[in-house]
């Protein structure tokens, strides 16, 4: 047994030789270079929340443009191509750019640091997930700015999204950069299960894992099962559009509903993939404001899994108009309906924890505290077109605009704005202006709930979506008046946010390393963590590491100064999936340059596809290639091969 | 805190050892996100053809002349990788390097002989939505095949510059895993296109 193979790692505690010397090992280097190889998921998970919220800012610009259009009877300000242009790619934004992107940011900042690990189990792939996700972003946006976005809807039906319909590349650009998007969404779950299962701190057994990473590990799961249903739609789709094959056109026996179905199959897991880490932050945050643990963890995570579950058998509950058979919709309608179960056990738990803790009111709690209340709305509206007939009655209503957007914006928006009241002192050192932050959430808060809560009734009245006017006296008038009012009051809401984190960023409170006196480990480290997150490797010993005191923890209690060293190297433990027993020490990647080259040659065969270029092809694929056998090519540092054999 | 748990100190490896190592999760979360791909492909081929009814697969007695003799090849090329595995893993590296090469002959003879079988179709990409799904999923396979031969390729010249032991070998076990998970879909897709019309599915 030669000595690199196998090591007993020495224990001892946090000094300041030993953080010089792992500081000097997990360094980003400075400057240019830094910025295009940094695999430190701190900075990656910063990125990604930066660039959703431009994603986030931009979206909600094309939204107000579209509301002023409505304001009335008869709008002049766009014609109906520009208003399809943008509610389309309003929806592609909000629900492709915003609302998964965000979560996965926040889940790369924080995860290592719940877990007690130094970084993501694949930090080199970390950084790819974050490279394509910006640049299918600024591809899908090309389009959009040549006048080539998508224009049939974020879900895009066939056959008016074929060739012979929509002639122009808007399909072309929006087909291939959610095949693109798709890439990076896909390697972000991998890593995000990978680093669940192998890198948590001894002793976070499963029973241990806050909620937030029940959330996200579920989500990811579902991800790596349903985006390649979507993926493949967008390409049959392409292929239909530029190769003359037969797959969703009703010629030669293609089959329209394919669409529906694979879109589905895919859309309605994703739409539990971008709500459940958003409860898990509400399931996290919020109990530290009721000053006591989460009533029920063990219901709560049980039915985060369970929705996702039954989130795979509900998806034809989006196609109830399209004739299908009776039998089908049943099973489908059913399934629709026991799926409020799991989240109805979410929604006590968190009322019980308010009802039973002592609320300290701040920002974050209104925000955690206010979803809630936008869920069971949300939840209500959309389990009321489980129905069929309810749904034959409402769909492609305003109705649908209401209920989405209770969700998307309720369970999505607002726990993330309350997230970054949360954690924003952890990863910037300063708090948040807390006087700013009411205004901040009361001017959201009345703003959308002015905008959607009398959406409902404009699509009971019977008002169609996605039309670009309507006329007047039917009933309509007041209303879309009163959503567009509520429209700019919570744009305002979101301005009074990026007002206060732009200030707080300069002069905000400086924060120390727990500012909320939470429980879970990520409070243990210093406000920004230093680049390797622990000194030393934690261990855990129950579900509230630093409240074990306070709550009379019986028997061993965790520890956070001392544990084991790891300071030869840029390691860190991987542990057992079940016991998060220690397992072996892992060797983790330095900078790399190959995630930025993969991306940029990915992102060449791309385009080189939307122009139908081979060449262009051919050296985004040389590129792509050459990029992943240097990423692959087994090293000595990571122990991936001996040493070179004389 | 002087009643701190603390894990007790264990020997424990330095990097993968074997396949022990997070290598292998990754390779196991790529199988899965790639296995559902092919079953949305079958499933968008049973839908379809579940829709259009009688008549709707052009061939209904797909002629298995060279599909399935094709198959074989594929099937043995696996077991030729199995082999240049084992190789590694005995430390006999001729073993290795005769087991990567030959499977990678019958990885490239399959690619081949499924270029011959598309040109004898009687029908292009175009023909039908039946024709767009065959080409269409056996070209998606195809690509899985170009991107196995890469990697055989990989380990080939890996194995070559004497890289790897019975102790580190990671890259061998997950590239060849990859290899039979791109086997075994093939078996999906073949018992689909080529067997299940025999059976009166679509036919």
């Amino acid at each position: 047994m030669r000595e690199a193979d196998y090591r007993t790692p020495h224990f001892g505690a946090d000094s300041v030789e030993h953080r010089s010397r792992l500081l000097e090992l997990w360094e980003t280097s400075p400057g240019i270079k830094g910025f295009f190889t940094t695999v430190d998921h701190k900075m990656i998970g910063i990125r990604y929340i930066v660039t959703a919220f431009i994603f986030l800012a931009l979206g909600g610009v094309e939204s107000l443009i579209m509301r002023v259009q409505l304001a009335g009877p008869n709008g002049t300000l766009l014609t109906p191509e520009q208003y399809n242009d943008l509610f389309s790619t309003h929806g592609m934004t909000m629900i492709f750019l915003y609302a998964s992107p965000i979560l996965s940011g926040f889940s790369n900042y924080l995860w290592p640091l719940l877990l007690g690990s130094r970084d993501m189990a694949f930090p080199r792939l970390n950084a790819l997930s974050y490279w394509i996700y910006l640049a299918s972003g600024l591809f899908l946006y090309a389009g959009f700015l040549t006048g080539n976005g998508p224009n049939d809807g974020w879900f895009n039906y066939v056959p008016y999204a074929e060739r012979a319909y929509n002639p122009g590349l808007n399909q072309d650009f929006y087909a291939l950069g959610m095949v693109f998007l798709g890439i990076s969404t896909t390697v972000g779950a991998a890593n995000f299960i990978v680093t669940a299962m192998r890198t948590r701190a001894p002793g976070m057994s499963l029973s241990r894992l806050p909620i937030m990473i029940w959330g996200t590990l579920t989500a990811s799961v579902a991800n790596l099962l349903v985006i390649p249903a979507v993926s493949l739609a967008f390409f049959l789709l392409w292929m239909d559009r530029q190769y003359g094959t037969h797959f969703f056109d009703n010629t030669e026996g293609g089959q329209p509903l394919l669409w529906q179905h694979l879109f589905w199959i895919f859309g309605h897991p994703w739409v539990y993939a971008i709500v459940l880490p958003a409860m898990g932050m509400v399931s996290d945050g919020l109990p530290v404001f009721c000053r006591r643990p989460l009533v029920g963890y063990a219901p709560v995570a049980i039915s985060t899994v369970a929705t996702m579950v039954l989130g795979f058998g509900v998806w034809v509950h989006h196609m109830f108009a399209t004739g299908l058979p009776a039998v089908s919709m049943s099973f489908f309608s059913g399934i629709s309906i026991v799926i409020v179960v799991p989240s109805a056990i979410a929604v006590f738990a968190w009322l019980a924890t308010i009802w039973l803790g002592r609320p300290v009111i701040t920002t974050a709690f209104l925000f955690f505290s206010s979803m809630i209340l936008l869920f069971v709305i949300g939840g209500v509206s959309g389990f009321m077109t489980a129905s069929i007939p309810v749904d034959w009655q409402l769909t492609d209503t305003y109705f649908v605009v209401a209920h989405l957007h209770y969700v998307l914006i309720g369970i999505n928006v607002f726990p993330v704005i309350g997230a970054v009241y949360f954690w924003f002192p952890k990863m910037t050192g300063r708090l948040l202006d807390e006087r700013l932050g009411r205004w901040n959430f009361w001017t959201m808060f009345i703003g959308f709930n002015l905008a959607f809560l009398p959406m409902h009734v404009t699509g009971l009245l019977g008002m169609p979506r996605r039309v670009y006017t309507y006329g007047p006296g039917m009933g309509w008038d007041t209303l879309n008046l009163v959503t567009t009012i509520g429209s700019f009051v919570l744009a305002l809401g979101v301005l009074l946010f990026i007002i206060n984190v732009l200030k707080s960023l300069r002069v905000g409170v400086p924060a120390g390393a727990n500012p909320w006196d939470a429980p879970t480990l990520e409070w243990a480290v210093s406000s920004p963590p230093p680049a390797y997150n622990f000194a030393v490797i934690p261990t855990v010993a129950s579900r509230h590491p630093l409240w074990e005191a306070r709550l009379g923890t019986r028997g061993a209690r965790s520890s956070v100064d001392q544990g084991m060293l790891l300071d030869t190297g840029k390691e860190t433990l991987g542990t057992s999936a079940l016991n998060a027993h220690p397992d072996m020490v892992l060797e983790m990647p330095k900078d790399s340059s190959a995630p930025f080259l993969l991306a940029v040659g990915t992102a060449v065969l791309f385009v080189g596809l939307l122009l139908r270029q081979g060449v262009t092809v051919s050296i985004g694929t040389a590129i792509a290639a050459l990029a992943l056998l240097f990423w692959l090519w087994p090293r000595q540092e990571l122990r991936e091969r001996e040493a070179a054999h004389g | 805190m002087a009643d701190a748990t603390r894990s007790a100190p264990l020997q424990l490896p330095v990097g993968p050892i074997g396949r022990h190592g997070l290598g292998s999760w990754g390779v196991g979360t790529l199988i899965a996100t790639e296995a559902a791909l092919f079953g949305y492909l079958l499933f968008s081929y049973f839908y379809t053809a579940a829709v259009n009814g009688k008549g709707w697969v052009l061939e209904p007695t797909p002629p298995l002349k060279l599909a399935l003799p094709n198959t074989i090849i594929l099937l043995l090329s696996s077991v030729f990788a199995w082999m240049g595995e084992h190789g590694v893993l005995q430390r006999k590296r001729a073993l290795a390097l005769t087991g990567f090469a030959i499977a990678l002959v019958f990885g490239a003879i399959f690619f081949a002989i499924q270029i011959l079988e598309w040109q004898a179709k009687p029908y292009q990409l175009g023909t039908s939505s039946y024709s767009s799904l065959y080409f269409v999923t056996t070209g998606f396979h195809m690509a899985h095949v170009a991107i196995g031969l890469l990697i055989l390729v990989a380990l080939f010249g890996w194995t070559l510059l004497d890289y790897f032991s019975p102790r580190r070998n990671l890259s061998v076990s997950a590239g060849v895993l990859y290899w039979h998970f791109v086997d075994v879909v093939w078996l999906f897709v073949f018992a689909t296109y080529y067997l299940s019309p025999y059976l009166g599915f679509g036919t």
